[in-house]
């Protein structure tokens, strides 16, 4: 709490808000990672916290840095792109993995592998 | 005026990111399978990250950004290699 006393109010409300709504939607997801049951239906839960919930964190953080400083301070674009890329990419490499895993075992919770099509329906659709 | 609502929202933020860290460790040390593990660690390490963002807001330095993002780095490696010695059995073939 070193420099935050002089912030005016029109900033401090917004950022106050953003903060405690990015970790609302951050503990929401981790509630629903607890609490969903199997494991197809719990990969959707975290996906709240890592968009919308770092989302507005790093509003916060840019709104606050920008006016506490008087000037732009826009690096947190670089945590939300990133964000941005790599969660779909590590969610479906891990889905693919459990999805793998499971088929191998057998389980009666995903379908099995589909039957490989001929050349000929290949071509045709 | 607006360094108490700054520092109140802040603690409540800190508080309910703990909260779902717990979530997310509880999931980790229970989950029946090795990929609720994988995830609930990917969750965890997102979770670390805002935490940081929030304590870089709480001191007023932005030195917790670099921090933040090293740790979301350091997540999507971890992840990925996971899922791939899920899937293969072995990281670098």
């Amino acid at each position: 709490m070193t420099d935050a006393g002089d912030l005016p109010l029109w900033a401090a409300l917004p950022v106050a808000l953003l903060l405690v709504l990015g970790a609302g939607l951050a503990l929401t997801g981790s509630i629903g990672l607890l609490r969903l049951r199997s494991f197809y239906q719990r990969v959707h839960a975290p996906t709240l916290g890592t968009t919308l919930g770092i989302g507005c964190v790093l509003l916060a953080s840019m709104l606050f840095f920008s006016v506490s400083q008087t000037r732009f301070v826009l690096h947190e674009i670089l945590i939300a792109a990133f964000m941005v890329i790599t969660t779909p990419v590590t969610l479906m490499l891990l889905v693919r993995a459990a999805l793998y895993r499971d088929r191998r075992e057998g389980s009666a919770e995903v379908p099995p592998v589909p039957a490989a099509k001929s050349p000929a329906e290949r071509a045709e659709g | 005026m607006s360094a108490p609502l700054l520092a109140w929202s802040a603690l409540v933020a800190q508080l309910l990111l703990v909260a779902a860290m717990g979530c997310g460790a509880y999931r980790m040390l229970r989950g029946p399978r090795a990929q609720d593990r994988v995830l609930a660690l990917d969750s965890l390490y997102v979770n670390a990250a805002i935490l940081l963002l929030v304590f870089g807001i709480r001191t007023g330095s932005t030195h917790y950004f670099g921090a933040a993002l090293l740790i979301t780095l350091l997540g999507f490696v971890a992840t990925t290699a996971l899922s791939k010695f899920l899937m293969r059995g072995e990281v670098i073939e």
